[in-house]
């Protein structure tokens, strides 16, 4: 396993210079150093010299991926490309474009976001997961009938919806909690309240139907068929036997996105005030500030691979018929 | 028998006492939700419930600040943090119109001398080219302390604390609170003089270094001088100051200075009532400095150090921004002074009592504006503007047209203020394009034609809600130079009807169209004329705006094409010249002409020098006029000049000069000593709330209400309880 582990990390080099290397070059087709340096310096009387002076502060005068003017090996390695993805690569996130410390702002700011994250995901799972039991469970009746369709409706509705929606029956209309902040320790508490129940609510209709996709299709197995055969009951099999193993596709789709709790959401943190890192992401793209959105995306892509990595693990673990060769 | 029974009825027994036990908690727990229910602590309070009753001011912010060093910072969502933090000489007076300036740390507002070459004394109506020297000589008063700050702080012996930091004893340091030592010092002249040497410095963008180069002796030159010792110094040294003379500037005693300037500039006064003249002491430049503080982000960017009545506690951008009173303050009292009425509107009721009024100011970011909104409804923010979504919800119109609150906000005791804003939001010709530019007679009527077309009555009652005023002209009302009613119509667009301004007809700008040569918008080969409009608006919110303005060019005949881009490209069309019409805006630095003027001054081109003359509009006469304009004091020569270049501009119609937003803004019944102050950036020393007011609101707007919850679970068990009970029906049910 060891070196299949190895293996996948020696893969992930490549694919991380690639992301680098979009990110440098649909980054630098939108936006041109010139207009980084006006946003940072301000709208009003800034001066050419102030902006050149901007650039060659931060590197940005130099090209971004091939030097032409360079002798050598230079050429590649005394560009923008180049000085900022080796730092990347050694974690070393630098400064950002409005001169803070990268790496300092996301050990902040993380824990906003997994604050939201963690308990929406084992919120959400334990929910999906009874609510597709039931239907399960129910199926063929009056309940399932209803429970698809209403799973079916939840899923078409905008996750915007539920969250406008949310701010304004819970916090406005019922005074229960507050309708958008953040605070912390123990004080985050009442602030995490909406934002985890609107994100349940938004994915409760897709992931519930999906969980009961999956019971059903146990459920239609030979050994659920041996199991009611040999006199248990209804229930018995279903939590002994379908839900152990209908839990292994779920676990394995879970593991992947852990890692990626760190990054937040983008929409709901915005819509809250969560000072998270998918609100940190928003506010570095709106701000052309280029050192933290190619932070932010290669520590993406960084903890999707982890996440990739983490899956192939779990398989091994809940399914001992899986072996990483 | 017996003994079972006894064991019998004691197991009972003991099985109803845990029953009764358990049910005694249920109850208490009930009972305990039920009282919290009923408690008065609003439950969606967004604060601790301990501040309710204390003197705290709730704002917003959507924009977190991206300086706040004195120096680099220029825009408007900085100010509302640095205006209350630093004190530049002068402030404009909080009640009293047209803008005044009034003396902050300085005894008095300076008035200047002018020099000629051979240092002779010249009168303020001297030829300004005679001028070759102005000085403002500055004192200030000599009671004002800093705030509490490690920067200052020193030991026994009288060294500092706190100025041989490196990374190793930053170790444990991670914001400015961790350091356990606080000191201040008295403010100085020298501190002046410090700050405006640092608007050289190389490391630090201030954004008005150009500008101040041009006018302030020798700056340019030691910019210059520090560049090169920029150059020679390791990037993380710090740079003394003191150690180079600047010419411009001049310490005459602890508290007085003087500045030079190099040639009469009369709007040199309204600077020095903002942040970037406030005094910054070295102390704190030099604590800043040292090794290791950059890392651990703590720069003078980040954390302020001024004398003003408030200081910066908390700077969290991402979650909120608290400013404290300052404990060092000198005090200052609400003016006793205002205009007509505001005795009436109980703006005096404080007059000449100690300010600030409020112990702590809480600044909460709320990115998206309908959230904002709702938590102002629940009496969490003690003031809001109001946003196109929410406009009709809070605002009416009577049938005079003038806007009021609806009966809601009315109940609830809330105030409406409005004022015409010393900003325009104009449409721009490019005058260096070949149909729509240029001085012929053809492209002038052209541009006239399009000025009548456009109709902004109609876009500020369909796009704003009503808040704007149509303008006449680059001046806003309430800076010197607009003139109010018959006379001060642009009658090239403009006829006076029933004592107002009427839009001169559509057949007459299309005869204008015919006298171009573009009789019903067509040229001499009868191709229709197709203009071309470059905006930085793009997307859905901005097609029915299009469409309109598509729909006002169409009276003529127009085919109008709509170029959307993003900003980043729309400003490089504008500065490479090949945006044809555009919009864009200005809001005032100073409540003075000349800083709307210098909007159509020729060498102030955008093609040219990227100056800010975004039409590059260039006209001999109205030059050499501003340049005799801008060096006036206010009085009716000068008027007649702004009359005469305003003939200019309403003739050749560079702009179609759009309109004057109108700012709404909605205050609370406790939120006290409110009055729109354009010009100020430090008023919050003024503001007053009445906590128990506020604090009996919030409980009575905020009850919670749980019978939803109820049903739903109702609800719930209702929906299933029929099939579980089916379920356990068939699960018993036999074959046989």
């Amino acid at each position: 396993m060891m070196s299949y582990i190895l293996r996948r990390i020696a893969y992930a080099f490549p694919i991380l210079v690639g992301v680098n290397i979009i990110t440098f070059v649909l980054f630098f087709v939108v936006n041109t150093p010139d207009d980084m340096a006006r946003m940072q310096l301000g709208m009003k009387r800034v001066s050419e010299a102030a902006i050149t002076k901007w650039k060659a502060e931060r590197g940005y005068d130099k090209q971004i991926l091939w030097n032409t003017d360079a002798e050598s090996f230079e050429k590649l390695t005394d560009t923008l490309f180049f000085q900022n993805s080796v730092k990347l690569f050694l974690f070393d996130f630098g400064r950002s474009d409005s001169g803070r410390d990268i790496g300092y702002d996301i050990s902040q700011r993380m824990w906003p976001s997994l604050a939201i994250a963690f308990p929406s995901l084992i919120i959400g799972l334990l929910t999906c997961i009874t609510c597709g039991l039931i239907l399960a469970f129910f199926r063929g009746s009056y309940v399932d009938f209803s429970g698809v369709i209403i799973c079916v409706v939840m899923m078409s509705i905008s996750g915007l919806f539920y969250i406008i929606g949310g701010q304004y029956l819970i916090g406005k209309l019922l005074h229960l909690v507050p309708i958008s902040g953040y605070d912390t320790g123990l004080n985050a508490i009442k602030f995490t309240i909406l934002p985890v129940l609107v994100g349940l609510i938004g994915g409760i209709g897709a992931s519930t139907r999906w969980y009961r996709t999956i019971f059903l299709e146990e459920m239609g197995k030979d050994y659920v068929r041996t199991a009611k055969a040999k006199g248990l009951s209804e229930s018995r099999v279903l939590y002994r036997h379908v839900l152990t193993n209908g839990l292994i596709p779920i676990l394995t789709g879970v593991v992947v996105i852990l890692p990626s709790l760190f990054m937040g959401s983008l929409i709901v943190e915005s819509f809250f005030a969560v000072p998270g890192l998918g609100s940190y992401t928003i506010d570095a793209i709106n701000a052309q500030d280029f050192a933290i959105v190619r932070s932010m995306v290669f520590l993406g892509s960084v903890l999707y691979i982890v996440g990739l990595i983490l899956t192939d693990i779990s398989y091994t673990l809940v399914d001992p018929r899986v072996r990483l060769n | 028998m017996h003994v079972y029974n006894v064991q019998l009825m004691t197991k009972h027994i003991k099985i109803i006492n845990r029953y009764s036990a358990n049910t005694h908690k249920t109850l208490q727990i009930i009972l305990l939700l039920l009282l919290c229910s009923g408690c008065d602590a609003p439950w969606n309070n967004p604060y601790p419930n301990q501040d309710s009753a204390k003197n705290i001011y709730y704002d917003s912010f959507s924009e977190r600040p991206k300086h706040l060093d004195p120096v680099s910072s220029y825009s408007a969502n900085e100010y509302v943090f640095l205006g209350q933090i630093y004190e530049p000489p002068l402030q404009y007076h909080f009640l009293q119109r047209p803008y005044a300036l009034i003396p902050l740390t300085a005894t008095e507002v300076p008035q200047p001398q002018y020099f000629s070459k051979d240092g002779q004394p010249l009168d303020e109506d001297s030829d300004p080219i005679m001028i070759d020297r102005v000085k403002y000589t500055i004192s200030i008063k000599d009671d004002i302390l800093y705030q509490p700050h490690p920067a200052f702080a020193k030991n026994a012996s009288g060294d500092y604390l706190y100025h041989d930091l490196n990374t190793e004893k930053l170790a444990h340091i991670h914001t400015l609170s961790d350091f356990d030592m606080v000191g201040t010092r008295k403010m100085s002249a020298k501190d002046y003089i410090y700050q405006i040497k640092r608007m050289g410095h190389p490391r630090i963008h201030s954004p008005i270094s150009g500008l101040m180069e041009k006018y302030i002796l020798g700056l340019d030159e030691f910019a210059e001088t520090l560049a090169t010792i920029d150059k020679q110094t390791p990037a993380s040294n710090y740079i003394d100051l003191h150690r180079y003379d600047l010419p411009g500037v001049r310490l005459i005693d602890d508290t007085t200075f003087e500045i030079t300037l190099k040639q009469k500039y009369p709007q040199f006064i309204y600077w020095l009532s903002m942040s970037f003249f406030a005094p910054m002491p070295w102390e704190a430049d030099y604590f800043y400095a040292q090794e290791g503080m950059d890392e651990k982000n703590i720069t003078l960017d980040w954390y302020p150090v001024g004398t003003g009545p408030f200081m910066l506690t908390e700077n969290n951008p991402n979650l909120r921004m608290v400013l404290e009173r300052n404990p060092n303050f000198h005090g200052e009292i609400l003016p006793r002074t205002g205009e007509l009425g505001d005795q009436a509107s109980g703006l005096l009721d404080d007059a000449g009592k100690k300010m600030p009024f409020i112990e702590k100011a809480v600044y909460s970011l709320e990115k998206e504006s309908i959230p904002a909104w709702n938590k102002f409804l629940q009496g969490y923010y003690d003031t809001s503007g109001i946003v196109s979504d929410s406009f009709d919800q809070a605002v009416q119109f009577n049938l005079q047209g003038d806007a009021e609150l609806t009966k809601t906000m009315q109940d609830k005791g809330m105030r409406l203020l409005t004022a015409v804003t010393t900003s325009i939001y104009y449409m721009g010709f490019n005058m260096a394009d070949d149909v729509v530019g240029g001085d012929s007679e053809r492209a002038r009527l052209l541009r006239r034609a399009v000025s009548i077309a456009v109709d902004y009555e109609e876009y500020i009652s369909i796009f704003a809600n009503g808040r704007g005023k149509p303008a006449q002209g680059p001046i806003p009302p309430g800076i010197f130079g607009h003139i109010a009613g018959k006379a001060g119509i642009n009658p090239y667009v403009y006829k006076w009807h029933n004592g107002k301004p009427v839009r001169h007809s559509i057949t007459y700008a299309r005869e204008l169209m015919a006298q171009a040569g573009y009789p019903d918008g067509r040229d001499a080969d009868g191709k229709q004329l197709v203009l071309n409009l470059d905006s930085p608006a793009a997307g859905p919110g901005s097609k029915a705006s299009f469409d309109w303005m598509r729909k006002q060019y169409a009276k003529l005949g127009i085919n109008l094409l709509v170029r959307a881009t993003d900003y980043n490209r729309f400003q490089e069309k504008m500065r490479k010249g090949t945006a044809q019409i555009f919009q864009w805006g200005w809001n005032a630095d100073y409540p003075d002409p000349e800083n709307f003027f210098f909007l159509l001054y020729g060498p102030n081109a955008k093609i040219d020098d990227n100056g800010e003359n975004a039409a590059n509009y260039k006209n001999a006469e109205f030059d050499v006029l501003f340049n005799q304009m801008k060096s006036m004091s206010n009085g009716p020569e000068r008027q007649d000049i702004i009359n005469k270049m305003l003939e200019i501009v309403h003739q050749d119609a560079p702009w179609l000069w759009g309109f004057h937003p109108v700012a709404f803004s909605l205050h609370h019944a406790w939120y006290k000593n409110a009055k729109p102050n354009l010009m100020a950036n430090n008023t919050l020393k003024y503001k007053r709330i009445e906590p128990r007011l506020r604090s009996n609101s919030r409980t009575a707007w905020n009850r919670p209400v749980w019978w939803p919850l109820v049903f739903i679970m109702i609800l719930t068990v209702s929906i299933l309880l029929p099939a579980i009970i089916a379920y356990r029906r068939k699960g018993t049910e036999s074959i046989l």
